[in-house]
Parts: structure tokens; C-alpha cells; sequence
């Protein structure tokens, strides 16, 4: 598979390096990494492209891991993940590596109860302890507290996650390992982890088939997988205590509530942030840039890129469905823009 | 071609320079070097990905040793890593493939082979060739929409209801899991039985089988205590090659097994292949001791593979002697 993928890979670039040659030898800045950003991302790259045709952004959707790798390797001119570098990634690193955040993407927990059609709502103890395999039973106090109303079976629940390592799953555990000690110590936080309990669907696509097709069964989706699907999802009791769906705007929210706290390197979790409309279960996704950069040509055209990105670049994020990096965030990106050199 | 004054070289005893050049020009030596130069890559390509995987597993091998094959824990946050469940499930589901395609792709081969009217053999088998090139993902797609549904719908109560008092038919039924990856791992290796083992049936000589029905056996009769008997290294090869497709299979797998690393008695219950959990997480590998832990997965699969592979070669040379001595 991975082979196939990259001969293909391999195949397009030698396309792509054919079609440049003919129009003169535009510069070819290449990246991987992250596939969750990767539609907003070709986007970014193409509409640049349009305005730049003399710069041709390259970039292989191969997955976080992958980048990281690929930039500390340096076969590539920058990266792209969905979580933070940890320290011990950056004290391999030749080169300082600069995080920029770029767009915003959140969890939601989906399920399918036979003879359920309310939106559930979920506190942060009860999707810790269904993940855990502490709460088993759909009519478990701890889900039927704030669902009044709403009449829950005595089934078993069947907790589906994702099997294939993914920043989906990276910003589930992140979010559970805050909201829970146990969950922390037991489990931690990372794109693949120990599951405690519960089936493993290959991708959203996989989690979602399984959640649509097991009766009594919880899983996490993304939320942009869950809009363009029409997925049914529930809202998340945030730090404030108000309950709430996510949206655009409430994951937005959630970032525009660690704005002020925002460390310099940018990386930073907004789990279980701060704010009464704000989305528990939401992350930044990264692009991951080197912080010197020898060839002059190459510095320039990925500074400016990530500029414009920033600036002109945002208003691609939401007919996607990725929600925006608040104002506040931006402004400290570009003064760390100047930072590459 | 010409055939005759080449075995008339190799018959004869001359290996001075003059037949040395004429067999060169003949094209005899050439031959000869290309095909070995075929042959060796072979064995160079399988050396090397070896020597690859053992180079590239040195962490997790110093850091569990033999652990790593009895442990079960798999938790790339804390960097505990164990093959156990995978080796278990990746036995089981080629396991219970097996189990379910040998009899009837063997029957199926038989039926091509012996009893079914030349045309309709070979349309059958015109079908059956177009099965096995059929790509792994659509297989996983057919599971999850149809496979998965059925089993757990229809066939895992039903299992449960009879068989019950078995432990691998006991637990929740998910269908997803050992059970739903064996069956599809079932049709899927079920083309390469049919297709070698009818060519192996066929190749039988036709005195065999008339000597037999001269002795007055029936034609059933015939096919099975001479035919296939006669058959049946070439029947064991087609079983292995089933198997060797089994073990390595991921894509379709993944899709259907559940994906939790975890050892059960129980089919119904979700599991994971070594070959599954390598697709998985390898793209999202971060950290030098979990790459190198997937790669000394595949090192074991690996491992694995070769060692049923020598288990089939020693079963064919016990068969066979055994068939001899009885002469």
C-alpha cells in the first residue's frame, strides 16, 4: 500500500516537475504531512500557485508522523501536523522548527441509539468513563442526569474509536487526559493509544460506519466529517458548564479562549478551554517551518506564503468547514513570521 | 527452434573453448546466465528485506528480546510493545479461512475438474480467475456492508444459540471481529484453491483414472481415492498459497476485524493482524521505538510466513514418502 502510494507519489511529482519545466522552471517548495488539513491546504496551494505562478507548492498528505520525520530528515522544505512537535522531536531537530497554526479542527461524539432521535448531551465525566469502559450501560446515571427527557435503553454500550493513528484521535485523548486523571495516567494522549474498551474503524469513514451500523454504539468524528455527512452528533458540557454543539463559530470560540495564555512557539493545546460558548474538543493544526532556511529564494516564498495564508488565505478555511484562527492568534504568527530566517 | 544439435552439446562431452563459443552463440550460456541472474534476485530481494527489517528493528529487539513475542500490551504512549495479540490474531482469522475455503474451493476444483460439462468449466473458471484479481478494498467493502451485517444479524445468534457452549462462539455480537475477517479472508483466497487445484486435478494422467474405473470403481470413487490422492501435493501447494495470501492480507482485514489488540477465545470478539496494525499506524508513527516496533512487526510477519512455509515443505515430504513406502 505505502509503496504503491509512493511510487504514485513519485510518479506525480516527475509530472509535475514536466509540466514546470514548460512553463519556464517555477520554483518547487515541497511539504508533507497532516492529512486532515489537506483539502484546505491543496486549496491554499492552489489559489497561490494563481497568484505566484512561479512558485509551485508541493504537498504529500502521508500524515503527521510522517512529516515530522520528513522535516527532521530534511527531505522536505517544510511540515505539517496535528499535534505539537513533543520536546524530544525538536531536540532531534538540526534546525529550529517553527509551529504555525493554520486552521482549527474539533471532535464530536456521534452514536446510534435505536429509538434515540433527541441530541444527546454529554458531560466530560460521562464520555471519560464510556471511553474508559467504567460506564457501560446506556442508561448510566452519569448520561441520563443531563438528558432529561430523553428515554435510554439498559444496553451495552459498544464504544468505537479510530484504529488507524490520526490527529482525530490526538485531540479525543488530549481532551479526555484534561478532563480526566484517570484517563491520563492510564491512557494518555496520542494519535494512536492503549484503548481501554471498544471497536476500531479505519478512518472517519470507518468509525462512522461502524457507529451507523452497530445499534448502541459511540464513536468520535471529526466535525467536518460530521457536517458534509449530515452525521448526527451531541454537544459537550464546556469548563463554563453550558452545553454546547459544535459549530464554526464555537471552535473558534474555543482558540479565541487560550488567545491571551498563547505561548510564543505556538504550540499549544485548546482542549477544555476557557469561554462560555467555547467547544471543548477542538485543536489547531500546524504547519511546521524550519527556522533557518539557507536557500534565500525558498525563505522568501515560504514566508510570504504563510503570510498570505494568515491574512488573504483564511476566508478559504470556512466554505470547507475548518474554522478560523481568531484574530488575536494571527497577529502574534505574523510577528513570528519574522522569526524565520 | 532448433532443439536437436543443442541436446546433442549437452549429451556430449566436449567442454573445450570451441564448444564453449558455439554454445555461446547457440545462446545456450546466455540463457543460462540471465535466467540465474533471475533466479538470484530472488534470493538477493528476500535478503535484503530481511537485512532491512532486522537493521531497522534494533531498538524494540535490545529493549524487549523475546518479550516482545509473549507480551500483550501495546501502548505507544507509554512505550510498551507486545506481538502477542497480533501473532494470535493473524494465526486465527487465516485459521478459520482455511478452515472454511479448503473444503469448499477443493470441492468446487473437483467439480470443474471431473464432473461439470467442458463448457460450463470453463466459463466457471473464467469467473473464478476474475475473483482472485479483484482488489482487497472492494473484498473490505463487501464485508462491511454485507458480511458484518450478516453475521451479526443472522449468524452470530444463530452460532450462539446452538454451538453456544463452545468459548468461541460466546460474547457480544459485534460482527465485526475474528469471525467476519476469516470469512472474508475465506472468499478471498478461495479463487487461488479452485483455480490451481482444478489445473492440478486435470493434469492427473487419464490412465489413473481409467485404470480405476477398470477395477470397478465408480466415478466418484475414482475421483476421490485416485485422483485426488495423486493430486494432492499440487492440492497442498494451492492450500498454501491460499494461506500465504491469508496471512498477508491488510486492507480488507482491517476493515472488518475491529482493530483491538486483544487475545479472546471467542471469534466474535474484535482482534488485529500484524499485517492490519502495520497500515494502521505506520503513517502516524511518531517516536524512534514505535516505528521500529511496527517494523519488527513485519519482521515477524515475516518470520511467520517462513516458518509455515517450512511446515508446508515438510508436510509435503512426509506426504509423499509415506506414499512410496506404502508402494
Amino acid at each position: 500500500m505505502i509503496m504503491v502510494k509512493r511510487v504514485a507519489m513519485l510518479a506525480l511529482l516527475l509530472g509535475l516537475g514536466s509540466i514546470a519545466q514548460a512553463q519556464g522552471d517555477p520554483m518547487l517548495v515541497n511539504g508533507a504531512g497532516a492529512t486532515f488539513p489537506y483539502p484546505i491546504y491543496s486549496k491554499w496551494f492552489d489559489e497561490y500557485h494563481k497568484l505566484h505562478p512561479n512558485i509551485q507548492i508541493n504537498y504529500q498528505s502521508i500524515g503527521s508522523g510522517g512529516g515530522i520525520r520528513q522535516l527532521l530528515a530534511g527531505t522536505v522544505d517544510f511540515g505539517a501536523s496535528d499535534g505539537p512537535m513533543s520536546d524530544e522531536q525538536l531536540g532531534q531537530a538540526k534546525v529550529k522548527v517553527l509551529h504555525f497554526p493554520t486552521v482549527l479542527g474539533a471532535d464530536v461524539p456521534t452514536y446510534n441509539i435505536p429509538g434515540v432521535t433527541q441530541e444527546l448531551k454529554f458531560t466530560p465525566d460521562a464520555l471519560a468513563g464510556i471511553f474508559l469502559g467504567k460506564i457501560t450501560k446506556w442508561n448510566d446515571p452519569a448520561i441520563t442526569a443531563p438528558n432529561a427527557g430523553v428515554k435510554l435503553p439498559a444496553d451495552d454500550i459498544v464504544v468505537v474509536h479510530r484504529s488507524d493513528g490520526s490527529g482525530t484521535s490526538y485531540i479525543w485523548t488530549d481532551y479526555l487526559s484534561k478532563v480526566s486523571e484517570e484517563w491520563k495516567t492510564k491512557v494518555g494522549k496520542g494519535t494512536s493509544v492503549n484503548w481501554p474498551v471498544g471497536l476500531g474503524g479505519k478512518g472517519n469513514e470507518g468509525v462512522a460506519g461502524l457507529v451507523k451500523q452497530t445499534p448502541n454504539s459511540i464513536g468520535y468524528v471529526e466535525l467536518i466529517y460530521a457536517i458534509q455527512n449530515n452525521q448526527p452528533y451531541g454537544q459537550v458540557r464546556n469548563s463554563s458548564g453550558t452545553f454546547v454543539k459544535a459549530d464554526l463559530a464555537s471552535v473558534t470560540a474555543a482558540a479565541a479562549g487560550t488567545a491571551k495564555s498563547m505561548p510564543d512557539d505556538f504550540r499549544v493545546s485548546i482542549t477544555d478551554p476557557v469561554g462560555k460558548t467555547a467547544y471543548p474538543i477542538a485543536s489547531f493544526t500546524w504547519l511546521l517551518v524550519p527556522e533557518k532556511i539557507s536557500d534565500g529564494a525558498k525563505k522568501k516564498a515560504i514566508v510570504d506564503f504563510v503570510r498570505w495564508m494568515l491574512k488573504d488565505g483564511q476566508k478559504f478555511a470556512e466554505p470547507l468547514a475548518y474554522a478560523q484562527i481568531p484574530k488575536e492568534v494571527i497577529e502574534k504568527e505574523m510577528k513570528a513570521i519574522d522569526r524565520i530566517q | 527452434m532448433a532443439t536437436s544439435p543443442i541436446a546433442v552439446e549437452r549429451a556430449g562431452p566436449g567442454w573445450g573453448p570451441r564448444t564453449l563459443l558455439r554454445r555461446l552463440r547457440s545462446g545456450d550460456e546466455i540463457a543460462h546466465l540471465a535466467t540465474l541472474c533471475f533466479a538470484a534476485s530472488v534470493i538477493l530481494i528476500t535478503t535484503w528485506l530481511v537485512y532491512v527489517l532486522w537493521v531497522n528493528s534494533a531498538l524494540p529487539r535490545h529493549k524487549f528480546g523475546l518479550h516482545f513475542f509473549l507480551t500483550s500490551v501495546w501502548d505507544p504512549i507509554f512505550d510498551q510493545f507486545g506481538a502477542l495479540p497480533f501473532i494470535y490474531g493473524t494465526l486465527v482469522t487465516s485459521a478459520v479461512a482455511l478452515l472454511l475455503a479448503v473444503p469448499a474451493g477443493l470441492g468446487a476444483a473437483i467439480f470443474l475438474a471431473e464432473l461439470a460439462p467442458q463448457r460450463i468449466s470453463d466459463a466457471l473458471t473464467f469467473v473464478i480467475d476474475l475473483l482472485a484479481a479483484v482488489p482487497s478494498v472492494i473484498y473490505g467493502l463487501l464485508g462491511i456492508f454485507t458480511v458484518v451485517p450478516l453475521l451479526r444479524k443472522y449468524v452470530q445468534p444463530f452460532l450462539h444459540s446452538t454451538l453456544g457452549f463452545l468459548p468461541l462462539f460466546q460474547g457480544p455480537h459485534y460482527g465485526v471481529g475474528f469471525l467476519a475477517a476469516g470469512v472474508l479472508l475465506a472468499v478471498m483466497v478461495m479463487p487461488f484453491i479452485i483455480s490451481v487445484s482444478r489445473e492440478v486435478l486435470l493434469a492427473v494422467p487419464v490412465d489413473q483414472r481409467e485404470a480405476a474405473l477398470a477395477l470397478g470403481a465408480t466415478r466418484w470413487e475414482a475421483t476421490w481415492k485416485v485422483i485426488v490422492p495423486y493430486a494432492r501435493i499440487g492440492i497442498l501447494g494451492s492450500v498454501f498459497l491460499a494461506l500465504a495470501r491469508a496471512l498477508g492480507e491488510t486492507m480488507a482485514v482491517t476493515m472488518v476485524i475491529g482493530n483491538n489488540p486483544r487475545i479472546s477465545a471467542s471469534l466474535f470478539a474484535p482482534g488485529y493482524t500484524i499485517a492490519a496494525v502495520i497500515a494502521n499506524e505506520f503513517t502516524e508513527a511518531t517516536g524512534d521505538l514505535y516505528l521500529q516496533a511496527l517494523i519488527e512487526l513485519g519482521l515477524v510477519l515475516f518470520l511467520l510466513t517462513f516458518i509455515l512455509n517450512g511446515l508446508a515443505r515438510l508436510l509435503i515430504l512426509l506426504t509423499t514418502q509415506r506414499g512410496t513406502a506404502q508402494e
